[in-house]
């Protein structure tokens, strides 16, 4: 075939969701060469923070302060979970490098320490969770005092208002005051979309006026809270502005997705990979994986480029999710792996993928299926050896783990990225391309 | 202990189906004051939970003659009186290669012997017009049948009978009868809300509660035979077909496919149950759905699913019969006076097709008990429009929406198209009966949860919206979230497969990953550091 692109790397990363960004990332750190395939997976619907992990065990819905002895015990009790296979100093040194490579494009976390943060959700829920963007935190720490809050929200923000999140915390927290105002500009819109607002506060004078609106109603408030639309790259100035503007700490709360604190994240991660080197195909998918004939090399045939392209890599990850990422697959009475159809681990029929009470205490049996991977996470054939000797999976692809009851989400893609990317880096050993 | 508040009326409807409020309409009509007690909500059992089909009797000329042709006369009755609540989208009867010969070859004549029309129709004109339908059929012919919107119906009669007079009572179930002689003197009717009980004296009572009636009519000691055959239906994420499409053979599992505005609704299937406990959508149930009904429409081999319900149907008759559809689907009265009881009637069996018959035959009982003259109107009167009642249909919304959009009003659903001017209207409505909405009220009365996020953005978006005016109060929003969300989850888990188990996934990452929902009342920290400023986070 003539006019297919060639092209070569140590290591192809299927998967632009957290996990594939992660071990994209953490590949070029460490000298590989690395191609990306895949788009924006679940980052877009995320809330900029960062799990690591606050339920343990799911049944129980066991909340805990310190991420790190969660940890412990969840090693101790589920040694299959994906999590309990990570050194914790890995996770740390996995979460410092993540955040660092963040940091430098342009979306700020607070420092990470030993404990998780408790930050207000849209709905009023209170969420446990691990790294807080900075234009976040101050609600944690308001939350953690029960301080004095302001609370505002925009007329036509449909799925934001604060008078919600005030009315269900009332009982808790009775120093959570709340108002309403118009956003400048878009006084007669009747539907206001967090994005728009996010870019308009980007302009010195839509700010100046937003500010001068709030700050008559702030009287003896400590803090006060936005729904997240403070700017979308420029985020840190425009939430500088406010706090300056107003005078107290400033925070802001994730809106329903698309928000814009997933935006900021996926254009975050999307710069940070591009800037390390990483050579994206963020439009394309991987439509079949070979391997050559002493399987020294894998090839993988993309389609969604123009005339389509080749890739071949010596060390292969696969980060592609889960049925909403498209890396798994069900019909009627199967879960199948997209590219390559690995075996996955699965309850024994559908009857046993759901409970019928979407709240059950013990979660979804289907959202525990996934590969499962030997010591060096390689995912297993049918005769539980690895599939190809560099082909690895990350993230939520993974079996045994239930991301979404346990609040483990971003950890899970990041400490998996890193210590697959470990292996990977171990066994193309000194002779990585660069 | 105060002793329970008295409330008096001529006539108590207990059930607020098809049947209970066609029969409240028909006696307000007459004049005849009526009280209808509902434990749940309007159509909360099977006239919720039914396909939507208008009869055109076809279905029923083999077997079930005097079904067809009551299904035949009530459905143009209906066309009439009732045409805002029906689709006239005509029907298909087809036979497959395999299916009986003798029975495609009898069907014309059967139709005619019941007065229905059948028109035969060349195979290929039949696939043209419907694409869905297998290129492995042998046999099609037109009937007049069509869809049916039961709730709209409900809301629309109870709407008209309330404006004459009648009151509602949702949330309310009839706990006991208080007995003197051959009368009953008095219902014992629990408040579901507060748990306050009422006791409502009425000169005659009559048990319209479906398939509830057996017990109901056994807590005034008039036992009635009574088995129970549960059917599942299947909602397809787009419209397959302009038309019904039944299986043209004798009624067996998943014939029918029904046009239900922008959906398609596929079953449905007959399973003795012995409770009405817990009925629910099978994965079994869904599979043998899809495979059996894909036979003559192969496009739901691969097609989209959004959500299954199952329904209960009343079968009166021998208990001991092999085949649950070979017991009467017709409908019966009970006067209960060889039971002793001279004001009890029990109204049940039959069709969302002919309740409004089942309404005129129960009222013409209770009417001469009365001693009340004046004759049935509804076979006659148009059911009146009644604008807080048109959420129900899908595309209305839109349309209603892009009509008359204020510059003020928002778009609350996206995926079904509902403004927040809609549930306002509902919510207006509900309120001034005196009623305190919930979001799953709202959901009855409209689109809402409907589409194919099945409530997981448009559920969050309607509460803050209620917040916002005021009508929400304190934690209320988050436990209305998880009632509605979990009962739309119920009617979906046995179709999560292919696009829909991804669109559940979102939701689930939405409700439990994000907000954590499922947490409420969790358990305090449970490493050694926590400490009080945590108890918060519950
Ligand atoms: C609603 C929502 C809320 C969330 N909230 C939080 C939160 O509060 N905190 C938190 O920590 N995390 C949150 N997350 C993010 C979550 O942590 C991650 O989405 C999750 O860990 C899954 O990441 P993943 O990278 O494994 O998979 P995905 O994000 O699903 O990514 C899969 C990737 O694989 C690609 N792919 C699949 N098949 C192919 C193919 N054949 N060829 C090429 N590419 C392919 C897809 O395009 C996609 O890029 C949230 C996610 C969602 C959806
Ligand atoms: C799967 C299925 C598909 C069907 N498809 C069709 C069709 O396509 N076309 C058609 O014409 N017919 C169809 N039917 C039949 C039709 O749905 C029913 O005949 C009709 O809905 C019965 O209405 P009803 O008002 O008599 O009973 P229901 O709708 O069951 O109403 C009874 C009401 O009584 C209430 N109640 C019960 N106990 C008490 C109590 N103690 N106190 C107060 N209230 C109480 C219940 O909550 C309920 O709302 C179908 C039925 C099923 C199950």
């Amino acid at each position: 075939m003539t006019g297919v692109r060639r092209n070569s790397c140590d290591v192809a990363v299927i998967g632009a969701g957290m996990a594939g960004m992660a071990a994209a990332l953490f590949a070029v750190e460490r000298g590989l060469s690395c191609i990306q395939i895949g788009s924006g997976g679940g980052i877009l619907f995320a809330s900029g923070l960062l799990d690591l992990l606050a339920v343990h065990p799911v049944a129980e819905r066991c909340l805990w302060q310190s991420p790190y002895t969660a940890l412990d015990a969840l090693a101790g009790e589920q040694p299959d979970h994906p999590l309990a296979r990570v050194a914790p100093v890995s996770i740390r040194a996995a979460f410092e490098s993540f955040v660092t490579a963040l940091a430098s494009a342009g979306l700020a976390y607070a420092p990470l320490g030993e404990r998780n943060r408790s930050v207000l959700t849209s709905i009023g829920t209170v969420k446990t969770t691990y790294g807080v963007p900075v234009t976040m935190v101050a609600g944690a720490d308001a939350l953690d005092g029960r301080a004095r809050c302001l609370l505002v929200d925009f007329r036509g923000l449909r799925e934001f208002s604060a008078h919600q999140i005030a009315a269900t915390l009332a009982d808790r927290w009775p120093e959570l005051r709340h108002q309403r105002i118009d956003f400048p500009g878009f006084e007669t819109v009747p539907e206001l979309y967090a994005v728009h607002l996010a870019r308009a506060l980007e302009t010195v004078e839509t700010r100046e006026r937003t500010i001068a609106l709030i700050r008559p109603l702030v009287g003896d408030a400590r803090a006060v809270g936005l729904p997240a639309v403070l700017g979308l790259e420029r985020s840190r100035e425009v939430h500088a502005a406010f706090e300056a503007g107003l005078g107290v700490p400033v925070f802001e709360i994730p809106t329903m997705p698309t928000s814009v604190p997933g935006l900021r994240l996926l254009g975050a991660l999307e710069a940070a990979v591009s800037s390390h080197g990483v050579r994206r195909r963020h439009q394309a998918s991987v439509r079949a994986l070979t391997y050559d004939g002493n399987m020294e090399t894998a090839t993988l045939d993309l389609e969604g480029v123009p005339g389509g392209e080749r890739v071949t890599a010596r060390a292969v990850v696969l980060a592609t999710g889960r049925f909403s990422g498209r890396g798994l697959a069900a019909d009627r009475g199967y879960v199948r792996e997209s590219i390559l159809g690995l075996p996955v681990h699965q309850p024994a029929s559908r009857e046993a993928w759901h409970k019928r009470d979407f709240l059950d205490p013990s979660g979804h049996a289907i959202n525990r299926a996934g590969l499962r991977v030997d010591d060096a996470w390689r995912p297993l054939d049918t005769d539980g050896k690895p599939a190809w000797p560099r082909l690895f999976a990350v993230g939520s692809i993974l079996a045994h783990q239930d991301w979404m009851r346990s609040k483990c989400g971003s950890g899970l893609a990041i400490a998996t990225a890193w210590a697959a990317v470990e292996q990977v880096a171990h066994r193309l050993g000194a002779t990585a391309a660069g | 202990m105060n002793s329970p508040s008295l409330i008096q009326t001529q006539v108590l409807i207990i059930g607020g189906g098809v049947t209970g409020t066609a029969l409240a309409r028909d006696l307000a009509l007459r004049g005849v004051d009526c009280i209808l007690v509902e434990k749940d909500d309007i159509n909360a059992g099977a006239s919720g939970r039914n396909h939507g089909l208008l009869h055109s009797g076809a279905r029923y000329v083999a077997g079930d003659r005097e079904a067809a042709m009551e299904c035949r006369a009530e459905g143009e009755i209906l066309k009439r009186v009732a045409a805002q609540t029906i689709q006239d989208t005509g029907g298909y009867f087809v036979a497959v290669q395999g299916d009986d010969e003798r029975y495609i070859a009898d069907f014309p004549s059967y139709c005619a012997r019941s007065g229905i029309s059948a028109r035969a129709v060349d195979v290929a004109t039949a696939r043209a017009l419907e694409p869905a339908i297998s290129e492995r059929t042998i046999a099609v012919f037109e009937v007049p049948d069509a869809a049916i919107d039961p709730f709209r119906l409900s809301l629309e009669s109870m709407a008209q009978a309330s404006s004459l007079g009648a009151r509602l009572m949702r949330r309310s179930r009839v706990v006991g009868f208080e007995r003197e002689g051959r009368r009953i003197r008095a219902v014992r009717v629990l408040s579901l809300g507060g748990g306050t009980e009422v006791r409502i004296e009425a000169a005659q009572v009559v048990n319209a509660s479906g398939a509830w009636a057996r017990e109901v009519a056994l807590l005034a000691d008039a036992p009635i035979a009574m088995t129970y055959s549960k059917g599942t239906l299947l909602v397809t994420h787009t419209r397959l077909a302009h038309r019904v499409v039944n299986r043209l053979r004798r009624p067996g599992n998943a014939d029918i496919m029904m046009p239900g505005g922008t959906v398609s609704i596929v079953g449905t299937t007959s399973t003795r149950v012995d409770t009405l406990d817990d009925v629910h959508p099978t994965t079994v149930e869904a599979d043998l759905i899809v495979e059996e009904a894909a036979r003559m429409l192969p496009t739901l081999a691969t097609t989209r699913f959004i959500r299954a319900y199952a329904g209960v149907r009343p079968l009166l008759g021998s208990a001991g019969a092999a085949d649950s559809r070979a017991v009467s689907r017709g409908f019966a009265l009970f006067d209960h006076e060889d039971q002793g009881l001279d004001n009890l009637a029990t109204i049940t069996g039959g069709k969302l097709t002919t309740c409004r018959l089942m309404a005129e035959r129960a009222a013409d009982l209770v009417c001469r008990r009365l001693g009340v003259t004046r004759p049935c109107l509804t076979a006659t009167t148009p059911l009146p429009v009644s604008p807080e009642c048109e959420w129900t249909a899908p595309g209305h919304s839109a349309r209603e929406w892009i009509r008359s959009h204020r510059p003020d009003d928002t778009l609350l659903c996206e995926c079904e198209m509902v403004p927040g001017s809609a549930v306002d209207a509902i919510y207006a409505a509900l309120r001034s009966a005196g009623d305190t909405p919930t979001l799953t009220d709202i959901g009855l009365r409209s689109r809402v949860g409907k589409g194919a996020c099945q409530g997981g953005f448009c559920a969050v978006r309607t509460v803050a919206h209620l917040y916002q005016r005021g009508d929400f109060q304190a934690r209320r929003g988050l436990g209305e979230i998880l009632d509605f969300f979990g009962e739309r989850w119920r009617g979906q888990h046995a179709v999560l497969w292919g696009e829909q188990l991804a669109q559940a996934e979102l939701m689930e990452a939405l409700h439990c990953g994000l907000f954590g929902e499922e947490l409420r009342g969790a358990k305090p920290l449970a490493d050694p550091t926590a400490d009080a400023a945590d108890a918060v986070s519950r």
